[in-house]
C-alpha cells in the first residue's frame, strides 16, 4: 500500500489531492484560515501579498469556467502570477502526456499547478511524480478528477453550511442525485463524517449510486420524499445530460419527477433547511427555479465562499 | 553432457516423491534418481543442491513474451532470461501479439526463434478467431501443425455468441482445447476495476463479479452443447470457481487457472490509484482473493499461472483508468507460490503440483515431472533464501508488477532446460 502523498513528513499538507485521510483538524484550520480571506473581498484593495513572486498555473484538461475562474480570482488576490492552460485544445492532442507537460511548466519554474482531468486519479500521478524527480516544493491542487474527488468544491461546501449552521454534530444533511459520476459528492461525504455530521444520506435511483457507497458511512434513500423529511442541509448534484444515453436514466423529465427539488419536496425538510448546488445548474432537471431563486438557496454565497477558500488552501500550501 | 545434481532434496509432484535424491541427467534426459550413478555414468558437471528443492522445471500458462509486435515493451531473449531465472521451462504465450497469431507462418517464426538451448520451451496458443475479432475461424488445424497446443482470444470476448458456438464445435472437432478468459465485454465496458468499495471512494469505472459469471455461464452451456474441452484462463471471483466446481459434478470437461497477483492481492491493493495493481481480470474483493486460495489447495483451480505481462514505464506513468493492464511476473511465479503454500500451510509438493505436473496435464505434455527418462527441466531452488523484489533484481525487461519492494522466499539456484543449465544462480 502506497503512502498518501498529499501530506508532508510533519505531517502537514503539501498537496491538496482529496479529502478522504485528512483530519478534522485540517479540515477546521482551512475553515478558519478561510475566515478572514472573505473579509479581503469586501475591501476595495482585495489584495494580501501572501503568494508574491509565485507562479500559480491552472492546468485545465477539461473545461470549466466557474472553479477555474474562481481559482485565478482567489491566486490573483493573493498575488500571484497566474497562467491558465486550456490542455484539451492544445499538447494533449498533440500526444504530450499529463507528466510531459508538467515537467515543462516546471521547468518554467512553477509552484503551483492546479489541475483539473477527467481521469480519477491524475492529481496524485502529478504528485507521485514531482515527489520522485525531487520537485517536492511544487505544489498540486486537486480541482477535480473524474469521478474521484474535487476536495475544495468540498470544502467551500463546508464552509457554507458552517456558515449558516454552526454545528456540524447536529445536522442531518441529504446529498440528492447522480453520485455514482460526481466527484463532489465523494468530497462532500468525505468532509461531512469528518467533520462528525451524525447523518449523512445519499438520494438516488439504483443507476446513479456505486456499488458499495454505505461503507462510505451515508445512508441509501431511492425515494427522495423520505430522504429529505427533517433534513437541515439539502445538497444537490449536477446531472449531466449524457447519462440519458448508456441506459442509466429514461428522461430528464422522469428524473425531475422522481429526483428534482421542487418547493413541495423541500416542504419535507426543516423550514429553516437551505440548498446547495455546485453549479451549473440545470433548471427544470434536478432543480425547479423556484427553489433555485428562492429564499433557502445559498447558491450564489457557495460561489463567493469558494474564493476565499482556495485562497486558504493555497496560502497554507504556499507556507509548509 | 553429463550432469550430476547432488545432496538436494527432490520434490516430484507427479510421482508423490519428496525425498533426499540424486538426479543423474544425460543426453537431456533423466537417467538416474537416487543415491548411486547408473553404471558407467562420469559425470561433466555436478551441481550442488545441498538446502535446496529439487524439483521439475515450472510450466507456466500465460507469459506474454511481446514477440511479434511488442518489441519496445519486451523481447523474447529479456523474457526467457526473466523465465530461467524463474525456473519457468516451458510456458504457453497467449496470441495477442501483434500481429496475432492467427496465421501458420507467424507460429512457425515465433516457434524457430524460441529454440535455443537457454530458452524455455514454448507453446503458442493460437487465435481462435481472425485478428482476435470474434468474427472469423481461424485455420485451427493448420496452427495446431505451426504447433499450436490451444486455442484461445488472450483476454478479447466473442461478443456473438454464435461465432463462439461455432468455434467452439470446430475446435471440438480435432479435439482442440479452447482458452478462454471468462468476462462479459459489455459489463466490463470502460471498467478498469472491481465493483466495490475501493471503485466507489476513488472514482473509477467498476467491473462487477456478474462480468464473470455471466461470461463463464455462456461458456459453460456452450461447452456442454459442444463437448469442447474448455480451460478457463484468471479465475477471478468465488461465485466463478462455485460454477466451475458446478459444471464439472454435472459432467463438463472444464479446467481453469488463477494468476499469482489475484492469488494474493485484491481491491485494496490499488491504494491510491497504484497503477501496477491495474490488471485484467481486475483484482477483486479480500473473500474473493481467500476463496480462489483456497480454491487453488483443494484443486477445484488446476493451475497457478504467471499471466506474465510486461508493460514499460509510459504505459504505467498515466492516470489508473489510462494505465496499461498487466504485470510482470515470469521471476515472480515460483516465490508467489511458496508464499501461497507457506500461508496456507500446504505440503510442497502440493504446492509444487500446481505449477508444474498440473499445467503440463492441462497442456497435453509430457513434462512437469521428474520420472526416468524424462526430460531433463529442472529447477533447483533454495527456499530458505528470499530477496526482495527490485527493479534491479529483475530480469524481464518490464518492471511493472504491484510486488516490488516486497521481500518473497525462495531463490532459484539453477535452472535445467533439456539438460542444458540455462540459469546458474551462483554466478553473482
Amino acid at each position: 500500500m502506497q503512502k498518501s502523498p498529499q501530506l508532508n513528513s510533519h505531517g502537514e499538507l503539501q498537496h491538496l489531492l482529496t479529502i478522504e485521510g485528512l483530519p478534522r483538524e485540517v479540515l477546521t484550520r482551512i475553515l478558519d484560515t478561510a475566515a478572514p480571506f472573505s473579509e479581503v473581498a469586501e475591501r476595495e484593495v482585495k489584495k494580501v501579498p501572501l503568494l508574491r513572486g509565485k507562479s500559480v498555473f491552472n492546468l485545465f484538461f477539461e473545461n470549466s469556467t466557474r472553479t477555474r475562474t474562481t481559482f485565478e480570482i482567489a491566486a490573483k488576490r493573493l498575488s500571484a502570477d497566474v497562467i491558465n492552460l486550456n490542455i484539451n485544445t492544445s499538447s494533449a492532442n498533440k500526444g504530450e502526456t499529463l507528466l510531459d507537460t508538467a515537467d515543462n511548466l516546471a521547468a518554467m519554474q512553477a509552484d503551483m499547478f492546479v489541475v483539473r482531468h477527467a481521469s480519477s486519479g491524475a492529481p496524485f500521478l502529478l504528485a507521485q511524480h514531482m515527489a520522485a524527480t525531487g520537485r517536492d516544493h511544487i505544489h498540486v491542487v486537486n480541482a477535480g478528477d473524474g469521478r474521484h474527488a474535487h476536495p475544495t468544491q468540498g470544502l467551500l461546501d463546508m464552509y457554507t453550511i458552517r456558515h449558516y449552521k454552526t454545528d456540524f454534530t447536529q445536522l442531518t444533511i441529504a446529498i440528492v442525485g447522480d453520485v455514482l459520476h460526481s466527484r463532489v459528492a465523494r468530497s462532500q461525504i468525505h468532509a461531512l463524517t469528518t467533520l462528525g455530521v451524525p447523518e449523512v444520506r445519499v438520494i438516488a435511483p439504483k443507476t446513479l449510486l456505486p456499488t458499495g457507497i454505505e461503507r462510505l458511512g451515508v445512508r441509501v434513500f431511492h425515494d427522495m420524499r423520505e430522504g429529505l423529511r427533517g433534513v437541515d442541509v439539502v445538497m444537490m448534484l449536477r446531472l449531466q445530460n449524457e447519462r440519458m444515453q448508456g441506459a442509466l436514466l429514461p428522461s430528464t423529465q422522469e428524473y425531475f419527477k422522481s429526483y428534482g427539488l421542487t418547493p413541495e419536496k423541500l416542504a419535507l425538510a426543516k423550514p429553516d433547511a437551505i440548498v446547495m448546488h455546485p453549479g451549473p445548474m440545470n433548471r427544470g432537471v434536478e432543480i425547479d427555479s423556484a427553489v433555485a431563486d428562492g429564499s433557502q438557496a445559498v447558491i450564489l454565497p457557495q460561489v463567493t465562499f469558494g474564493i476565499a477558500v482556495r485562497m486558504a488552501v493555497m496560502a497554507m500550501l504556499a507556507g509548509n | 553432457m553429463k550432469i550430476h545434481i547432488k545432496n538436494g532434496r527432490l520434490i516430484d509432484p507427479a510421482s508423490k516423491t519428496d525425498k533426499a535424491l540424486d538426479l543423474f541427467i544425460a543426453a537431456g534426459r533423466i537417467v538416474g534418481v537416487g543415491g548411486t550413478a547408473p553404471t558407467g555414468f562420469e559425470a561433466n558437471s555436478v551441481l550442488d543442491a545441498t538446502g535446496c528443492i529439487v524439483c521439475p522445471g515450472l510450466v507456466d500458462l500465460a507469459a506474454r513474451l511481446r514477440e511479434p509486435g511488442f518489441e519496445y515493451r519486451a523481447t523474447l531473449e529479456s523474457e526467457m532470461a526473466a523465465a530461467a531465472a524463474g525456473g519457468v521451462t516451458r510456458l504457453a504465450c497467449p496470441p495477442d501479439t501483434d500481429p496475432v497469431l492467427d496465421e501458420p507462418g507467424l507460429v512457425e517464426m515465433l516457434t524457430h526463434r524460441a529454440r535455443l538451448p537457454e530458452f524455455a520451451h514454448v507453446h503458442p496458443v493460437g487465435a481462435l478467431t481472425l485478428q482476435l475479432e470474434g468474427k472469423a475461424l481461424t485455420e485451427m488445424a493448420e496452427l495446431a501443425e505451426a504447433g499450436c497446443v490451444a486455442f484461445g482470444q488472450a483476454n478479447r470476448a466473442i461478443v456473438d455468441t454464435q461465432v463462439l458456438l461455432r468455434a467452439m464445435m470446430y475446435a471440438a472437432t480435432f479435439d482442440f482445447p479452447v482458452w478462454l478468459q471468462a468476462q462479459d465485454p459489455f459489463l466490463a465496458r470502460k471498467g478498469v476495476a472491481h465493483d466495490g468499495e475501493v471503485a466507489a471512494r476513488l472514482g473509477l469505472a467498476g467491473i462487477p463479479v456478474a462480468a464473470e459469471t455471466i461470461a463463464l455461464a455462456t461458456i459453460l452451456h456452450l461447452a456442454r452443447e459442444t463437448g469442447a474441452r474448455v480451460h478457463v484462463t484468471r479465475i477471478s471471483s468465488a461465485a466463478g470457481i462455485d460454477m466451475i466446481v458446478a459444471a464439472r459434478a454435472a459432467g463438463i470437461a472444464v479446467t481453469c487457472d488463477v494468476a499469482i497477483h489475484h492469488l494474493h492481492l485484491c481491491e485494496m491493493d490499488i491504494g491510491f490509484f497504484d497503477t501496477q495493481a491495474r490488471l485484467d481480470p481486475p483484482l477483486r474483493s479480500r473473500s474473493d482473493r481467500d476463496a480462489l486460495r483456497a480454491g487453488l489447495a483443494s484443486g477445484a483451480i488446476n493451475a497457478l499461472c504467471s499471466d506474465h505481462t510486461p508493460v514499460d514505464d509510459d504505459g504505467k506513468q498515466m492516470p489508473f483508468e489510462e494505465a496499461e493492464v498487466g504485470a510482470t511476473g515470469l521471476e515472480l511465479l515460483l516465490p508467489l507460490t511458496l508464499k501461497w503454500a507457506q500461508e496456507m500451510k500446504l505440503p510442497l509438493a502440493m504446492a509444487l503440483a500446481r505449477v508444474t505436473s498440473d499445467p503440463a496435464q492441462i497442456l497435453g505434455v509430457k513434462a512437469g515431472s521428474l520420472g526416468l527418462g524424462a526430460a531433463a527441466d529442472i529447477c533447483v531452488f533454495d527456499p530458505a533464501a528470499g530477496f526482495r523484489v527490485t527493479r534491479e533484481n529483475l530480469r524481464s525487461q518490464g518492471k511493472n508488477t504491484p510486488f516490488l519492494g516486497r521481500e518473497l522466499p525462495g531463490r532459484v539456484r539453477y535452472t535445467l532446460i533439456d539438460g542444458h543449465l540455462a540459469f546458474d544462480g551462483t554466478l553473482g
